[in-house]
């Protein structure tokens, strides 16, 4: 009884301290913006942004509010994160499952990518694959032509869609959809790097399988690539979707680099939103809220994949 | 991320007006500069490393007028995203980076523009190819622009006036949007008019093939700024400023000014400190401005020394009395 009052005082003090200490910050912040008269509150939120942004999946103007500015900046993130996340699967388990490739070639090559893409600084990529894109590929009005109706060139790439072809107008191409080289070197350069942490997870959950599944799967008669499919996959997603949960987390993170290449995702917005307000503290509010809302969704959506693979 | 080194800095520092900038400063013993990340003649390392350029002279005034030594300046050179943080923080005691002077940062970023040491304007610089000659004919354009920037205002409310569209690159970094310019991602580099003379004399890989278009769409007075609530510091830096302009105009250089004190010119004999306590009433040695003239120059030597060499014409940098904007108040 006197153990279990002493520890209630012990927690008590120490939530005490943990209020305190909070109620410093937030009352000394407030009063050094005070003090340097540094606008505070949300409102800015309703104010015209007068920024353009490059691309945006919803329509957007200048004349929108700072609050439509990072609406578009999220969808963006959203767009980047959603194709990176499925690329970055696949190509993570072709590369996990060709390690194991009894193929000595296939199995050196895997490894090869392995090895390069993981050990390489994932800013560093991203200026790779972006100057690959913008230096090597020709201007606009020298754009190559691979099939017809389908331009690359330093703009990016245009490609028809059904009732509206791309036409050189002006300075640019006109009509189709176009992907921004912006956008593709960021989406490249995420799947890739991430689809070689993807592959070590994979491999790991294969070999954690024991040999005795395979060969009796084998002695069923079914072929290796049946083996692999039925037998083997889905025993090791077990083992699989929990680390794999981290690396989507740590995907949709890392697409907040797209700052240094000009992408404009939430985090690249919000910068420029803080700049132009001067309101730091309240852009890094919304920007963590926002990451930390994507990270926690994923995270509940893979859990419920989980129970569901452990379930079978 | 220096945003959220300002809010730390904000959430956790204590009374940070307890000590004034400039007591602050004696005592550390030199001043802290923000300067541009590297923009020639304005504030750039030279191949000593040593930096230089007409931002980085108004800190060494300040230096001088207030340590007696202009070299007692250490630099911080930020990005436009990171300039103001670093200044609300304290990270910085001197913003001098090139930062047009308007009314929303003078009021809403809890900093203060001390004065103008380059009026410039924002204009627009595309690949000769291409054979633009106006703005105008700019419409579908891709363009390349720093963020957090008046020139990435401008550029959206220019094309909206004139009704046409375009497609901005946004890029932080100087070197990185460059790139991407003379790489060929966008038809047109805009920024203010000295930033453009800037590039083409130091980063064009070939000056030629590019040319800056007539137009000027914005006025663009530039200017250092310090944090709100320091009054004192607020003047220290400002008459620094003032000083050199005025040494211009009372034709004091870093060459003659020694030999002023026997001068029977009196706003003379109250500059370098012979008459007069203008130095007292801003808390500073009589030998101030004496020190700034004698270490840094006039603005003339210090715009002749940086942005001469460059290519760059005086234009509206030019004194009052020779039809131009530079203007200081009276010292005394």
């Amino acid at each position: 009884m006197k153990r279990s009052a002493k520890r209630a005082a012990i927690q008590a003090a120490v939530l005490l301290a943990v209020g305190a200490a909070a109620w410093f910050l937030v009352s000394n912040t407030l009063s050094n913006l005070e003090a340097r008269r540094i606008a505070s509150g949300f409102s800015f939120l309703q104010r015209e942004a007068g920024f353009a942004i490059g691309e945006s999946p919803i329509p957007y103007s200048a004349a929108d509010s700072y609050l439509k500015a990072l609406v578009v900046g999220l969808a963006n993130t959203f767009r980047v994160s959603a194709f990176g996340i499925v690329l970055a699967t696949l190509i993570g388990f072709a590369v996990g499952l060709g390690r194991l490739s009894p193929n000595a070639l296939l199995r050196g090559l895997c490894a090869a990518y392995v090895e390069l893409f993981r050990n390489t600084p994932l800013l560093v990529q991203l200026f790779f694959w972006y100057a690959l894109i913008t230096e090597t590929l020709p201007p606009a009005r020298e754009a190559l032509q691979p099939l017809p109706g389908v331009f690359l060139s330093n703009r990016g790439i245009f490609f028809p869609l059904p009732g509206s072809v791309p036409v050189l107008q002006g300075f640019n191409f006109s009509g189709g959809a176009h992907l921004s080289p912006e956008f593709a070197a960021l989406l490249a350069g995420l799947s890739i790097y991430t689809a070689s942490f993807i592959a070590e997870i994979v491999r790991a959950g294969v070999l954690s399988i024991r040999r005795g599944q395979r060969e009796a799967a084998q002695a069923l008669g079914l072929t290796p690539a049946m083996t692999t499919r039925h037998v083997v996959l889905p025993q090791a997603l077990r083992v699989i979707v929990p680390p794999l949960t981290g690396t989507y987390l740590d995907l949709t993170k890392n697409s907040s680099l797209a700052v240094a290449i000009g992408y404009p995702d939430l985090v690249s917005i919000a910068n420029t939103a803080i700049n132009q307000t001067g309101q730091a503290i309240e852009g890094i509010a919304v920007i963590m809220a926002v990451y930390l809302t994507i990270s926690l969704s994923i995270s509940a959506l893979m859990n419920w994949y989980n129970a569901r693979v452990l379930r079978r | 991320m220096r945003a959220i080194v300002a809010v730390i800095v904000l959430l956790a520092c204590g009374t940070a007006a307890a000590q004034s900038t400039a007591q602050a400063v004696r005592s550390k013993g030199y001043v802290q500069c923000g300067v541009n990340t590297g923009l020639a003649g304005f504030s750039q390392p030279d191949s000593k490393g040593v930096w230089r350029g007409i931002d980085v002279d108004v800190c060494r005034a300040v230096a001088a007028a207030v340590l007696g030594d202009a070299s007692k300046v250490r630099y911080t050179p930020l990005t436009a995203q990171q300039r103001f943080t670093a200044l609300q923080s304290g990270e910085v005691d001197i913003l001098s980076r090139n930062t047009t002077w308007t009314l929303s940062r003078d009021t809403g970023l809890g900093i203060n523009f001390v004065g103008t040491n380059y009026y410039d304007g924002q204009a627009f610089m595309a690949r000769r190819k291409l054979n633009v000659t106006s703005a105008k004919q700019l419409d579908g354009a891709t363009v390349c622009v720093q963020p957090g920037t008046t020139t990435e205002l401008n550029l959206a409310d220019y094309f909206r006036a004139n009704g046409m569209s375009f497609r901005p690159v946004v890029i932080e970094k100087l070197e990185e949007v460059l790139n991407a310019y003379f790489a060929g991602r966008c038809d047109v580099y805009t920024t203010d008019q000295s930033g453009l003379v800037a590039v083409l004399a130091s980063r064009a890989p070939n000056p030629e093939e590019h040319v800056i278009l007539p137009e000027v769409i914005s006025k663009e007075p530039l200017g250092p700024a310090v944090r709100h609530g320091d009054d004192q510091w607020f003047d220290i830096v400002k008459w620094s400023l003032f000083a050199m302009i005025e040494a211009e105009e009372l034709g004091l250089t870093s060459k003659n000014v020694e030999k002023q004190g026997s001068s029977k010119n009196p706003s003379i004999q109250r500059f370098v400190g012979a008459t007069g306590e203008l130095g007292k009433m801003l808390g500073l040695d009589n030998r101030w401005a004496l020190e700034i003239v004698k270490q840094v120059g006039n603005y003339g030597e210090s715009f002749d020394a940086n942005l001469k060499p460059l290519g760059f014409e005086r234009g509206l940098n030019r004194l009052w009395t020779q039809g131009g904007l530079l203007y200081a108040p009276p010292l005394r």
